[in-house]
């Protein structure tokens, strides 16, 4: 028995389901009745029941990449603040490509405080601080674009089905778009026209996120732009 | 004490004009901060209350932090405007009483377990108060916890019931509340039907007490119609937008 249409909008306890069905994302399970516990669009698929917020905090997840600030530095590694509750930590191992002699290296000579990075979550629980890594391809410190926040509810919008919607970005405007699943994204582009209007479609994004015929309608934003300034 | 002012008149109405059983005009508006990460506005009769809602975030005092579960905090605050003779802006005895109750009346409805060490702030700031204020204060708080974000298991809706003139009457405003024989207070939440707020101040009997209950709860129910549609507009404004616009 399901109470409400595919993508409505719902609030934290209205009755979602009831039957045999498996709560998912952002609901909870009483007996065999399913609750929404966020605001946000309920889906239904199959069995699974499950609500698609539309605000959250970001709370880290193992394999995550994120976007960082370097808050401090230790003897042994550094605090980073990835706009989530908990303090993220990058053990200087996890950053340098040698073996690392605390007598020799001068840790702020590789990250100082204000400095930004891509990162990726290599251990959380709800034990212990998140700790981090840049040691990977495409992973370290972050040089050059334009940074922009938006709702880490978003970013599965931003990515789209199947990356659709960034992919389609990236071609439109021609700029290097990072998304940290924080709720951070880098724009980097050739031009600031460009960078402009990277960063125009993504304020859209967020704001319509819970609409449907996202992509098509950004797709069309964008070329009206370029087309008005060509 | 009573026989000055009349509560009740001939017709059975009260001094707003209201059926014993009528709550205020009420309207609500989610989204209103945008520093905060969830806010609410509430206006039930002459009572104007702003909430804003932040978390969960690390928490300051560190040795504060709970291992196992989130700290709700709560401040229930009265603007020094907000009633006739100047209110002292520090925190009165009545607002630390009252951040208490509502944090108490909220708790139950959090998952506040799913973010360990963290806290949870609410800030209740009472901008014009004419009674039913820790009632309108958690209303709005649940609407700006839901607006925030926050996992719930159910919204949290408040409602007073009075006995005024041998009368038991909804949603008292504050001559009411003063001159009245009795105020019950009533926080519920209305999907688990579990009440999570029960305060009563003066007297009234046994069969009282439990027609007032269930007279708060059906208030509640009210209230909480017009919550759910206030949480929704805020979405609901831009995909009419939108999509209208398309066709």
């Amino acid at each position: 028995m399901l109470y409400f249409e595919n993508r409505e909008i719902v609030t934290p306890g209205e009755l979602l389901a009831e039957g045999n069905y498996i709560a998912g994302n952002n609901t909870y399970k009483d007996g065999s009745k399913i609750y929404a516990s966020r605001l946000g669009l309920v889906e239904y698929e199959e069995h699974v029941v499950q609500v698609i917020a539309l605000n959250t905090v970001y709370i880290p997840s193992v394999g995550d990449q994120v976007i960082g600030k370097i808050e401090d530095v230790s003897i042994f590694g550094w605090t980073v603040d990835i706009n989530s509750p908990y303090k993220a930590i990058l053990r200087a191992t996890d950053a340098l490509n040698k073996p690392f002699k605390q007598q020799k290296d001068e840790l702020t000579s590789f990250l100082d405080i204000g400095d930004l990075i891509f990162a990726k979550i290599i251990a959380f629980d709800r034990t212990i601080d998140p700790i981090l890594t840049i040691k990977e391809p495409g992973l370290g410190k972050i040089t050059q674009g334009q940074l922009i926040k938006v709702p880490p509810a978003k970013i599965p919008r931003i990515i789209g089905r199947k990356a659709s919607m960034i992919n389609m970005l990236k071609r439109e405007t021609k700029c290097k778009i990072t998304v940290g699943q924080n709720g951070i994204v880098l724009i980097s582009g050739s031009s600031p026209e460009h960078e402009r209007l990277a960063i125009m479609a993504i304020e859209k994004i967020v704001r319509e996120a819970h609409t449907s015929g996202l992509t098509d309608r950004i797709a069309e934003m964008i070329r009206k732009e370029k087309g008005e300034k060509q | 004490m009573n026989e000055k002012v009349k509560l009740i008149d001939e017709n059975g109405l009260r001094v707003d004009g209201r059926k014993p059983d009528e709550l205020r005009p009420i309207k609500m508006e989610v989204g209103v901060l945008s520093n905060a990460d969830g806010s609410a506005y509430i206006e039930q009769g002459k009572s104007k209350i702003l909430v804003a809602v932040y978390g969960p975030r690390e928490l300051h005092p560190r040795h504060l932090a709970l291992p196992d579960r989130a700290l709700l905090r709560c401040r229930y605050h009265m603007a020094p405007f907000s009633v006739e003779e100047r209110k002292s802006p520090a925190p009165s005895r009545r607002e630390i009483e009252l951040s208490k109750v509502i944090k108490e009346a909220l708790e139950p409805a959090i998952f506040l377990e799913r973010f360990p060490r963290t806290s949870i702030d609410v800030f209740i700031e009472v901008l014009q108060a004419d009674g039913g204020t820790r009632c309108a204060g958690t209303t709005a708080a649940a609407l700006a916890l839901a607006d925030a974000g926050i996992p719930m298991r159910d919204l949290v809706v408040a409602c007073a019931v009075g006995k005024v003139d041998g009368v038991l009457v909804l949603d008292l405003n504050d001559i009411e509340d003063k001159e009245g024989e009795a105020d019950v207070p009533v926080a519920y939440m209305p999907n688990l039907g579990f009440v999570s707020l029960l305060q009563m101040d003066g007297m009234l009997t046994v069969e009282e007490f439990e027609q007032a209950l269930n007279l708060a709860i059906k208030g509640c129910k009210q209230i909480y119609k017009l919550q759910k549609e206030a949480l929704k507009a805020k979405y609901l404004a831009i995909k009419e937008e939108v999509e209208g616009c398309l066709q």
